[in-house]
């Protein structure tokens, strides 16, 4: 089978970091550890593993850290090289229940998964992001599919999937819907985590593909009284507009639009500059992860306000007197499992399919390349925003990814400069 | 030699170019075979001696009115209101008109024997006036009898303690005013009245009122009924604030209005190229012209922004009249439309205009871009009587750089929304349905209107609806050279270059379209038949 592999290979891996830095997002693939190989079928772990072939996979915002060489060491721990990357997956099943269907993968690779029994506390209560296990059981380490050894991952043209990690996608779901419904069930999650309470005035910062999908999230399961975007690029100002944004601003106009939104009264420096708002939003989302967004989270939040982190962050250099003096609560958001509705228990994944097609989420699938492409394809899930573009994905049907593969349009007037199909 | 009225010149081959402001710039433009271009009247005579024709009016009142100094009696509460920074522009050289109108007035206060006496910046909605501001528009006599010791006070709209509801107009208008001048025994306002549309009713109603009160006319269909403000009898604003000043006067507030007119010599000596006519302009004004554009062209924008804000206008007193406010009125419109009146035959497809470096909310601060839609579409294309001088329609040309800069100080909420509110819409309708309260009552923008030098949060949007009748009129705006960003978030079409902006219009109006150029500043009104 064709793969794309990531090796421990440390020399690479500090390449990949210094050209990354130097040049840019996406530009470390060509000297990092990532390379397209030939291998044998993975192995079937145990009992209630099956294949999966690939359709589409999508490249996140986490695989790019880790491309880069920019992940946190925090990581080491708990992945197995060398490793096939892509946890946003949707694939046709060989064997078990789903045998011959299409199906998502949950790639969390919990205890269920492991042969652990009895479950950890967090499996146990179905959050299976939670997992105290993921080091450990029949499986080498790995947090997702996409991380461990001996899974594989979605980057490739086979895989192996606990039964317990696939959701059957539905017969009317296209691929590029279905390839959705990872970075959806996130978004969920984190929406839901945030304890909106009616009438709470929300910021989201960012608008990838998770900024979008939590924006979509937040209109389609919570209530707030006003949800800001805050949103760099025109494409994304639209999509998050489209998707339930009441207001969108650009990056440095947060606060302002934070000011106005809670009424707070504000302190400037001497040329009438805002420094720092005395009050603020109840909550802020924060979908970027980097120092610079964790501070415009602290401008903007009220005191007492919340903090979702759902961008994963690396190390961060942090002034955090904010957060001690106004008790504002920084609260990290991962993955998926089980959530608490008025209707009892629900699976995540099984509101993110509700959510992708809900929301069109489908749309936001720009381009998809082929496995031999990844260069060009990392390069473009790198600078998506600036190329009027949010989720790339790897197309691993046949005859996919090439001239005469149906366009996602995201179904807009503008969405041919939204939508590029890589030749 | 008396000075020779405004004219309508039509451009020839052999017509020089004609001078275009272009904010902090100018430049000299050849403007197509066939243009018009309206010059006002060259500056009025001043009045011989000044201090003598305030002190004959304030004697000799219009309308129902006693001398000043038979309403004046020892142990009297006297408030003496007067314009704020917005008038004159530019600024205009010591002694300001106020200087000279209030000192007399104190004069004879003091001959009375009046000693409770305090004078109060009729802000309205705008920002507070600095120290040095106020000094220059009362010379240091009165700043210094007054300031020190807390008699001499701005307006605070929104301060609730120095209010008065005076209650409702037959209309359902909330009169609230300012409570020391409601509940003096005479209020005095001392206006400079630069436009047609400042003066009578206005001054008080408008000036010293609270938002409340102000949204009545200053709202989205006042200002598509107001044909123009500039014409009184035309003017939803005005008849608005007409009810509520007699009605004001009814309640019992006493009042005695001086009003004043200036000719417009409008810029000195060394600045005179830009008030007058390009083929006769002198070999000096040639070279102060070359001399100026190449400086300003190497000079950083702060910089130019400071030279031109520190310009003083030379104007002079061309009449001064006090008494009753609407027979003063009169005479007023009057004087003003002696100095400023054009006729103009027929409207045009295309106007163009230069917006100069200032207009009445960026006096020593920044043009930003809704203050350009609002001096171009609001003052400018107001500046007619009778029929606008573009037909409906046409096409609005607007020449300056309109770039994407506030001063954060003055125009915090202009910012906001510039930032989040024309982002969204620039539905008039839409944006006072949706955003008017929330900016009218942001308790940030309250604070800020109170204790800083910001404008009140609404006074973003109620530019942009100064802008609503000629934005229903017009088919297209197109600014030349501007930010091309700012320009269309306003709405508005970008072009490079005149030329390119004639070729943009002509897709709404067709082609070889009527062309009129607005000569201004120095002001006019035209009287389009």
């Amino acid at each position: 089978m064709k793969a794309l592999k990531f090796e421990r290979n440390v020399p690479r891996f500090a390449a990949a970091r210094v050209a990354s830095a130097v040049a840019g997002s996406g530009k470390g693939v060509r000297v990092g550890p990532l390379a397209l190989v030939e291998l044998d079928p993975v192995e079937i772990p145990g009992p209630g593993w099956v294949r999966v072939r690939p359709r589409l996979a999508g490249i996140c915002g986490s695989d790019l850290a880790t491309l880069d060489g920019r992940s946190s060491r925090y990581f080491e721990h708990i992945v197995s090289f060398p490793f096939i990357p892509g946890h946003e997956v949707v694939g046709d099943v060989e064997g078990g229940t789903l045998d011959g269907r299409r199906a998502v993968i949950e790639p969390v690779l919990g205890c269920e998964a492991r042969g652990i029994d009895p479950p950890c506390a967090g499996c146990a209560a179905g959050r299976k992001g939670s997992c105290e296990r993921i080091a450990f059981g029949h499986l080498r380490p790995g947090l997702q599919t996409g991380y461990c050894r001996d899974t594989g991952g979605g980057w490739s043209t086979g895989l192996v999937a606990h039964e317990s990690q696939l959701h059957a996608v539905p017969d009317d779901f296209s691929d590029e819907a279905a390839v959705m419904v990872e970075p959806a069930a996130c978004a969920v999650h984190a929406a839901l985590a945030s304890d909106i309470t009616g009438g709470e005035r929300v910021v989201v910062l960012g608008a990838g593909t998770l900024g979008l999908c939590v924006i979509a999230a937040l209109r389609a399961l919570c209530l707030p009284g006003a949800l800001v975007a805050v949103a760099k690029h025109p494409n994304q100002r639209e999509l998050a507009r489209d998707l339930g944004a009441d207001q969108v601003v650009k990056p440095g106009e947060h606060k302002r639009a934070a000011r106005r939104l809670s009424g707070s009264l504000a302190l400037e420096s001497d040329n009438g500059v805002i420094e720092r708002l005395t009050g603020g939003v109840d909550l802020v989302v924060d979908c970027v992860g980097s120092s610079g967004s964790l501070e415009q989270c602290l401008e903007v939040v009220r005191p007492g306000g919340r903090i979702v982190l759902v961008g994963m962050p690396g190390v961060v250099r942090l002034d955090l007197a904010p957060l001690w003096q106004r008790e504002i609560e920084l609260r990290g958001a991962y993955a998926y499992g089980s959530e608490d509705r008025p209707e009892g228990p629900r699976s995540t994944f099984q509101l993110a399919l509700e959510l992708v097609r809900e929301a069109r989420l489908e749309r936001l699938v720009s381009a998809r390349y082929p496995l031999e492409r990844y260069e060009e394809a990392v390069a473009h899930a790198a600078a998506a925003g600036c190329r009027g573009a949010v989720k790339i994905v790897f197309d691993m049907r046949k005859g996919g990814s090439g001239p005469g593969t149906p366009s996602t349009s995201a179904g807009r007037p503008n969405a041919a400069s939204t939508t590029k199909e890589a030749k | 030699m008396s000075p020779r009225p405004g004219f309508v010149l039509e451009v020839d081959r052999s017509t020089p170019a004609t001078l275009i402001w272009h904010g902090e710039g100018f430049r000299l433009e050849r403007l197509p075979v066939g243009t018009r271009v309206v010059y006002g009247p060259e500056p009025l005579p001043p009045l011989a001696d000044p201090d003598l024709a305030i002190r004959h009016a304030l004697d000799n009142p219009l309308g129902d009115s006693k001398p000043l100094q038979a309403l004046l009696f020892p142990g009297m509460r006297l408030t003496i209101a007067f314009d704020d920074i917005s008038l004159p522009l530019p600024p205009m050289r010591a002694p300001d008109v106020r200087q000279r109108v209030i000192e007399a007035v104190l004069d004879l206060a003091a001959d009375a024997g009046v000693d409770d006496v305090v004078l109060i910046a009729a802000l309205a909605l705008h920002r507070r006036m600095t120290d040095p501001e106020l000094r220059h528009a009362l010379g240091d006599r009165v700043f210094e009898a007054f300031a020190p010791h807390g008699l001499l006070m701005q307006h605070d709209a929104e301060d609730r303690s120095n209010l008065v509801d005076l209650g409702v107009t037959d209309h359902g208008e909330d009169v609230e005013i300012n409570r020391r001048a409601a509940e003096s025994d005479l209020l005095i306002y001392v206006n400079i009245n630069l436009s047609a549309m400042d003066g009578g009713h206005k001054s008080v109603a408008t000036g010293l009122a609270s938002y409340k009160s102000i949204k009545h006319h200053h709202n989205v269909r006042t200002m598509l009924n107001s044909r123009s403000f500039m014409d009184i009898r035309h003017s939803e604003l005005h008849s608005s604030n007409w009810r509520m000043g007699r009605f004001i006067a009814e309640s019992g507030v006493k009042l005695f209005q001086i009003e004043t007119t200036l000719n417009t010599d409008t810029f000195p000596k060394e600045l005179g190229f830009l008030q007058k006519r390009e083929w006769e302009w002198s070999l000096k004004d040639r070279a102060s012209f070359l001399a100026t554009s190449s400086a300003l062209g190497r000079t950083p924008g702060g910089l130019s922004r400071k030279i031109f804000h520190s310009v003083y206008a030379p104007h002079d007193l061309t009449s001064v009249q006090a008494g009753a406010v609407e027979a003063v009125h009169e005479a007023t419109l009057a004087n003003l439309f002696r100095q400023q009146l054009v006729e103009v035959s027929g409207q045009t497809d295309v106007l163009t205009m230069g917006l100069p470096y200032i207009g009445p909310y960026n006096v020593n601060s920044t043009m930003n871009p809704i203050l350009v839609a609002c001096l171009g579409l609001g003052y400018f294309f107001n500046l007619y009587r009778g029929k606008p001088l573009v037909r409906e329609g046409g096409v609005v040309i607007i020449s300056h750089p309109t770039p994407w800069e506030f001063n954060p100080v003055h125009h915090p909420s202009y910012i906001d929304f510039f930032e989040q509110v024309l982002a969204e819409t620039t539905d008039m309708f839409e944006i006072e349905a949706k955003y008017e309260e929330s900016f009218a009552t942001d308790p940030w923008y309250v604070h800020l209107y109170r204790t800083s030098y910001a404008y009140h949060g609404v006074h973003p949007l109620y530019m942009w609806y100064w802008c609503a009748h000629a934005l229903a009129h017009l088919g297209r705006v197109i600014v030349v050279g501007g930010d091309r960003a700012a320009v269309r978030r306003l709405g508005f079409s970008p072009a490079s270059t005149l030329e390119d902006a004639l070729e943009l219009a002509e897709d709404v109006v067709g082609r070889d379209p009527t062309i009129t150029h607005l000569r201004v500043p120095p002001l006019l009104m035209a009287e389009v038949t």
